[in-house]
C-alpha cells in the first residue's frame, strides 16, 4: 500500500504538488516511485524553463524503464532539486521529501483540476 | 566457461610491443637520422632494428622526411600536434592472443549452443561465407567501376535475388542494420510524398506490438507516431485502424508475421485501406524468415521493406554487428531509391558477400524450405510446452511465439526462467517483449536446430517449471554455473563506470 | 523434400514434429495465409551450389576486380592488418554471438567493448564513448542530432565544407528528414561569429578532405558562447599524433575506426565511434557498457544507461540505433592493443615520411602546384594539377595505381600509408613523369 499525504494535490500521471506562496513544489508520488523500482537517474529541466500543464518536463529512469514527468501546472521553473542528480535514490527513499522542481505558476486556477489525497488514493493502487 | 578477470590495460608494461612495422619506409639507414628524428621516448631505441645489410640505401633527396613535424615539439597554442599523453596498452603479441582467447571463453555464440531468441533469427552462420570474403579486402570503395566489375556483379546478383524473394523491384544496400534500413525506408516514404507535393503526410501508424525500433526510426525521420491497437487474437484491429487513416498519414509500418509470430491475415484489407487514404505500407523484415519460399511482401501490397541479412540470410551477428539492412521498394518508388544517402560508401559489402554465398549455397530449392522448417520447429516447441507455460494465443504460429510466463509461477518471473536457462547451456529467449504481455517469453528456433536440440530445450524448460514449484528461491538467484552471477545493474546505472581508470 | 547440409531435419523428424503439433502437413502450418498470397512456382534463382561451386563463383568474380596500389584515402585508408586480428575476430564465440543482453554469458563481448570505450576515450580525450556506430558518416549524423537534443530548443548545426564529401552527404540526408537546419560553410568562425543562429552545434574535421590538419584555436569558446556544442570528426589513427578533440575543447568526437587496421573491403563493414564529455553522457546514443559487480563481488560488465534506448524509450529514444558494430570494435581494440602508443607513433612517422616524400617528388615533376603550401599534413594531401586529370588518372590506373582522386575544386588528392613502399612511390612518380599529360 503506497503512501498518500493529506494536504497535497495530485495529478493522474502521479505527480504531487504543494503550493507555497504562488510557487508549486512538484514531485512524484510514493506510488510512482514504487512502480519504477530503483530509480537510477532523474532527468531535470533547467531553471528558467517554461513548462505547460500536462506537458513533459523531465523523466525518471530505472535500469529497464523510463517514465516521463508531466507538469501539473504551467509556469516558469524557478528551482530544480540538483541533489537528485547525484542521489536519485532519494526519490525511492521518500518521494514526498524528494521534490523535483519548483514552478512559479502562471495560472493558479489549473490547480483545481488536480485531485486531493482522498481522490488520488482511489487511483494509486 | 571460466571466469577470467583481466582487462588488456592490466597486462601492460612499458617497453613491450605487439606491432610489426618496417623500420623506415624510405629505406634510410636506421639510426642515421635518429638523433633528431623524433622526440618520442622509445622511438630512438626501437626494439625493431632492421638488418642493415638488406637496406639498400639510395641517395635520398632527403629533406628530412623522417623528421616528422611533431618532432619540432611546438607547444604553441596553435600547434596542430598532440601534446596530451597517449594511454594505450603496451603488450606483446602472445599476451594479446591469450587475453582475447580468454575473453572469448566467457562468451556464448550460435556455434556454442541454441539461441531461442525471438525476433532475432539466430540461425547457423555457414563457414564458407567467411572464407570467400578475404579475396575482396583490398578494393578501395572509390575505385572506378571498371576496376570493380566482380563487385558490381555481386550487387547486381543480390539486387535480383532479393527482389525475387521479396517481390520488390529494386534494393539499396546502403543501410548497415535493420534499424538503419527502417530509417532509410521511412525516408523513402517521406520522399515519395514530398516528390508529389503532398507535404501534410507526417504521421506513421505503428501497431502496439511493433519492435521498439519502429517508433524510434519514425521519430528520427521526423514522423509522428500513431499507435494502432491489436485485437484479443494478437492481430491488428482493422476497426481501430480505419479512423486513424486520413490525409496526414504517410503510411503504416508492419511486421508480418507480427512479433507474436502471427500472420496478419487481414493484410489485404489493411493494404487497401492504407493505399486508399494515400499512404504507403512499410514491411519490417525482421520476421521475414518464415515467409521465405512461401509469401512475398511485395505480393501482399507492401511498398517499402528492409531485410536483415544478419537474420534471414545467415550472416553472423558479431556480438551486435556489423549487420546489413538492404531496403527494397516497389516500382513507383524506384526513381527515388538513391536519394537518401544514409551511409558512407556502399553499405556493408563484406556482409552482402556472405549473404550472397548463402543464397547460392541454398539455391531456389532449399531457400523455400528454410521458412517452413523454422515454422515447424516453433509450433513443435509451442505445443510441447503449453501445459507448463501460459500460452495467451493458442493459434498456429509462424517462426516464433510468445508465452506469458509460467503457468504456475509460484513467484518465479520470466527473468528467473531466462537466467536459469543459462545454467543449462541455452541462451535465453527474448523476454519482456512484446509489451502486450507482462511476462513475455518470445521463442524463435530456426531451421538449423535439430530435433534433438529442440527436445533437449523443451526438457530443460519443463525442468525449470518443476524447479519453480519446488525451489523458487534457487531460481531467483540463477544463474549459478556461469562465469558471473547476476550483476548489480542499479549501481551500474547510478554511478556509471564507463572506462578503465588506471589505479 | 531435399536434403541440405544446414538443415538437420530428417523425414522422420518432420513426421514426429507434425504429429506433436497435430497437423497433417507442412502446408497446414500456413493455413492462416490467404491462398492468393502463397507464392506459386519456383523462385527465379540458381539451384543449389556445392561448396566447390560457391568457391569457384566468387573466385571468378574476384578475378574481374582489379587490385590496385592504393594511393587514395578520402575516408578509407589502406593500413596494414596485423595477422592476430582476423584470427581473434573469427573465433566463433565472438563472431556468432548476439548483442550481449545476457551478461552472464557475454562477459567476453562486454569486456572488449569496455576496453574499446576506454581506448576511444584515451585517443579523443573524451570522458565517455559508446559501444560503436555503423560508420564515421552516420556517427557524425548522430552527433548532429545529439547537439540538437543537448541544447533542447535549438535547431541549427553548422558544418565545415572541408568535411569529407560522404560525411556531408549523410549529414544532409539526416538533417533533411529530421528537420534540422544544417548550414554548410567554408568559414565556421564567421558563421558562428555572426551570432544570428539558434546554434545547437558545429561540426569540423580534425584533418580535412585535403589532408590538412586543421587548427581550431579559439573555436570551442566561440561555439560555447553562442550556446552550441563543438563536434570534431577525426581519424583515430592520426589522433596518436595530432591534437585531440579534447585539446581543442570539443564536446563530442566522432569518426571512422576503419583506419585502425580494418581492410578496405569496398567500403564496409567499418565502424563508427562516438565519444563525449561527461556532461552529455545521458544524451549519447547507442549501446554503452559499464562496470559493476555480481553478488559475490566479482567484477562484471553490463549494458548500462539503457533507459536512453529504443527498446525502452521507443519514439523518445536518443536514437533508433540498436545494433553496434561490435565485431569491428573488437577488431580495432585488438589493433590498438598490438600497436600500443609507440606503434601508433611509429606508424604515423612512416605515413608522414612517405606522404611528404611523394608530395615533394610530385611537385618536382612540374605537373602540380601546392595550393596549401606551408600547411601541415600527415598522410594525405591535395595538389592542383597543371595537366589533364582524366589522362593522369588513366595513366595511373593503367600502371596499376589508384591515385589522384579529384575533389570538387579540381584538385587531386594522394595518400601514403605505411603499406606503400619507396619503390611503389618512385614508380608512381615515374609514371606521372613519363606520361604525356
Amino acid at each position: 500500500m503506497s503512501k498518500v499525504i493529506e494536504g497535497l494535490l495530485y495529478s493522474e500521471s502521479h505527480e504531487w504538488v504543494k503550493v507555497e506562496d504562488g510557487i508549486a513544489v512538484i514531485g512524484v508520488s510514493d506510488f510512482a516511485q514504487a512502480e519504477m523500482g530503483d530509480i537510477t537517474y532523474v532527468d531535470l529541466p533547467s531553471e528558467g524553463d517554461e513548462v505547460e500543464a500536462g506537458e513533459e518536463f523531465g523523466a525518471l529512469e530505472s535500469v529497464k524503464a523510463s517514465s516521463e514527468l508531466y507538469s501539473p501546472v504551467s509556469g516558469t521553473v524557478v528551482e530544480v532539486n540538483s541533489e537528485l542528480e547525484a542521489a536519485p535514490e532519494k526519490v525511492n527513499e521518500d518521494a514526498y521529501a524528494a521534490w523535483i522542481i519548483k514552478v512559479r505558476m502562471s495560472d493558479e486556477s489549473e490547480l483545481s483540476a488536480l485531485m486531493d489525497a482522498a481522490a488520488y488514493s482511489a487511483i494509486a493502487k | 566457461m571460466k571466469y577470467y578477470d583481466k582487462l588488456i590495460f592490466e597486462l601492460s608494461k612499458p617497453g613491450r610491443i605487439g606491432y610489426s612495422l618496417p623500420s623506415c619506409l624510405l629505406g634510410c639507414q636506421p639510426g642515421r637520422e635518429s638523433e633528431d628524428s623524433s622526440n618520442f621516448a622509445g622511438s630512438q631505441n626501437s626494439p625493431i632494428s632492421s638488418d642493415p645489410t638488406t637496406d639498400v640505401v639510395p641517395p635520398l633527396p632527403c629533406r628530412g622526411w623522417h623528421v616528422p613535424a611533431w618532432a619540432a615539439a611546438s607547444t604553441s597554442a596553435g600547434s596542430v600536434w598532440r601534446e596530451a599523453p597517449l594511454d594505450l596498452p603496451e603488450v606483446s603479441e602472445p599476451d594479446v592472443v591469450r587475453h582475447y582467447t580468454n575473453l572469448s571463453q566467457m562468451n556464448f555464440g550460435v556455434d556454442t549452443g541454441f539461441y531461442p531468441l525471438g525476433s532475432c533469427t539466430m540461425k547457423y552462420n555457414p563457414k564458407i561465407n567467411e572464407e570467400i570474403v578475404g579475396q575482396f579486402n583490398g578494393i578501395h570503395p572509390l575505385q572506378p567501376k571498371e576496376t570493380t566489375k566482380g563487385i558490381q556483379a555481386v550487387y547486381d546478383f543480390m539486387d535480383k535475388a532479393l527482389a525475387e524473394i521479396t517481390g520488390m523491384k529494386h534494393f539499396t544496400f546502403l543501410p548497415c542494420a535493420g534499424a538503419h534500413g527502417e530509417l532509410t525506408g521511412l525516408m523513402l516514404m517521406r520522399e515519395y510524398h514530398m516528390s508529389r507535393g503532398d507535404l501534410a503526410r507526417t504521421k506513421v501508424i505503428v501497431p502496439d506490438s511493433a519492435h521498439g525500433t519502429n517508433p524510434a526510426s519514425a521519430a528520427v525521420c521526423g514522423l509522428d507516431i500513431v499507435v494502432v491497437k491489436s485485437k484479443e487474437n494478437g492481430l491488428v484491429d482493422v476497426e481501430d485502424l480505419k479512423p486513424l487513416l486520413g490525409p496526414d498519414i504517410a503510411g503504416i509500418m508492419m511486421t508480418n508475421p507480427n512479433t507474436l509470430g502471427l500472420f496478419e491475415r487481414d493484410i489485404k484489407e489493411i493494404a487497401e485501406l492504407v493505399h486508399e487514404c494515400g499512404g504507403l505500407l512499410y514491411y519490417d523484415g525482421a520476421n521475414m524468415n518464415p515467409l521465405m519460399g512461401v509469401v512475398r511482401p511485395g505480393d501482399m501490397g507492401f511498398d517499402i521493406m528492409h531485410l536483415n541479412l544478419h537474420k534471414t540470410f545467415s550472416t553472423p551477428h558479431g556480438g551486435g554487428g556489423p549487420g546489413s539492412g538492404p531496403v527494397g521498394v516497389a516500382d513507383k518508388l524506384v526513381p527515388l531509391l538513391d536519394i537518401p544517402r544514409t551511409s558512407g560508401f556502399h553499405g556493408n559489402f563484406g556482409i552482402i558477400l556472405r549473404a550472397c554465398a548463402y543464397i547460392l549455397a541454398l539455391g531456389r530449392e532449399n531457400l523455400k524450405m528454410a521458412g517452413p522448417l523454422a515454422t515447424l520447429s516453433a509450433n513443435y516447441i509451442k505445443e510441447s510446452l503449453k501445459d507448463c507455460y501460459k500460452l495467451p494465443i493458442p493459434t498456429v504460429c509462424k517462426h516464433e511465439f510468445v508465452f506469458d510466463g509460467l503457468a504456475e509461477p509460484n513467484g518465479v518471473s520470466t527473468l528467473d526462467v531466462a537466467k536459469r536457462l543459462l545454467d543449462y547451456g541455452f541462451h535465453a529467449p527474448t523476454i519482456y517483449f512484446p509489451l502486450l504481455f507482462h511476462q513475455a517469453i518470445m521463442i524463435e528456433p530456426t531451421e538449423t536446430e535439430s530435433l534433438e536440440t529442440i527436445d533437449a530445450f523443451i526438457e530443460v524448460m519443463r525442468v525449470i517449471a518443476r524447479e519453480a514449484a519446488e525451489d523458487s528461491e534457487m531460481l531467483h538467484t540463477a544463474p549459478h554455473n556461469t562465469p558471473i552471477g547476476r550483476p548489480d545493474e542499479t549501481t551500474a546505472a547510478r554511478q556509471p563506470v564507463l572506462k578503465y581508470i588506471r589505479s | 523434400m531435399s536434403n541440405f547440409s544446414y538443415f538437420p531435419h530428417t523425414k522422420e523428424d518432420i513426421r514426429t514434429m507434425l504429429e506433436r503439433i497435430g497437423v497433417q502437413s507442412m502446408d497446414e502450418l500456413y493455413s492462416d495465409v490467404p491462398a492468393e498470397f502463397v507464392h506459386k512456382g519456383e523462385y527465379d534463382l540458381p539451384s543449389a551450389k556445392s561448396e566447390e561451386e560457391v568457391r569457384a563463383w566468387f573466385k571468378d568474380l574476384a578475378a574481374k576486380d582489379t587490385e590496385l596500389k592504393v594511393f587514395v584515402g578520402a575516408g578509407a585508408y589502406d593500413h596494414y592488418t596485423p595477422s592476430v586480428i582476423p584470427y581473434i575476430t573469427s573465433r566463433s564465440e565472438f563472431l556468432t554471438a548476439y548483442t550481449p543482453y545476457q551478461c552472464e554469458i557475454s562477459q567476453g563481448t562486454l569486456r572488449y567493448i569496455f576496453e574499446w570505450q576506454t581506448m576511444i576515450c584515451n585517443l579523443t580525450g573524451m570522458d565517455v564513448a559508446n559501444a560503436s556506430m555503423y560508420d564515421g558518416p552516420t556517427a557524425a549524423a548522430e552527433a548532429m542530432r545529439m547537439c540538437v537534443a543537448c541544447t533542447r530548443k535549438r535547431n541549427t548545426v553548422v558544418a565545415s565544407d572541408r568535411l569529407l564529401p560522404n560525411v556531408l552527404a549523410v549529414l544532409r540526408t539526416y538533417a533533411k528528414y529530421s528537420g534540422i537546419n544544417l548550414v554548410v560553410t567554408d568559414d565556421v568562425y564567421e558563421a558562428v561569429g555572426e551570432g544570428t543562429l539558434d546554434l545547437a552545434g558545429v561540426i569540423v574535421p580534425s584533418i580535412n578532405r585535403f589532408g590538412i590538419i586543421e587548427s581550431h584555436l579559439g573555436l570551442a569558446d566561440m561555439v560555447h558562447e553562442a550556446g552550441g556544442l563543438l563536434v570534431e570528426y577525426c581519424d583515430p589513427s592520426a589522433l596518436a599524433v595530432v591534437k585531440s578533440p579534447a585539446e581543442w575543447g570539443a564536446d563530442i568526437a566522432v569518426g571512422d575506426g576503419q583506419s585502425l587496421g580494418i581492410p578496405l573491403c569496398y567500403g564496409g563493414p567499418y565502424v563508427g565511434f562516438m565519444a563525449c564529455r561527461n556532461e552529455w553522457m545521458r544524451k549519447l546514443p547507442g549501446r554503452i557498457v559499464g562496470q559493476t559487480a555480481d553478488a559475490e563481488g566479482r567484477r562484471a560488465f553490463v549494458l548500462t544507461l539503457q533507459a536512453r534506448e529504443q527498446h525502452i524509450r521507443r519514439e523518445k529514444a536518443t536514437s533508433n540505433i540498436c545494433s553496434n558494430e561490435s565485431l569491428l570494435a573488437l577488431w580495432c581494440t585488438v589493433y590498438l592493443s598490438l600497436m600500443g602508443p609507440e606503434g601508433m607513433r611509429k606508424l604515423n612517422e612512416l605515413c608522414y615520411a612517405g606522404s611528404h616524400y611523394l608530395h615533394d617528388a610530385l611537385l618536382a615533376t612540374g605537373k602540380f602546384e601546392d595550393p596549401f603550401e606551408g600547411r601541415e599534413f600527415l598522410k594525405e594531401f591535395a595538389l592542383k594539377p597543371l595537366c589533364d586529370v582524366k589522362k593522369l588518372q588513366q595513366a595511373l590506373l593503367d600502371a596499376g595505381f589508384f591515385a589522384a582522386l579529384q575533389t570538387e575544386e579540381g584538385y587531386v588528392t594522394f595518400c601514403v600509408t605505411e603499406r606503400r613502399t619507396k619503390e611503389e612511390i618512385d614508380n608512381l612518380v615515374n609514371v606521372i613523369k613519363e606520361a604525356a599529360l
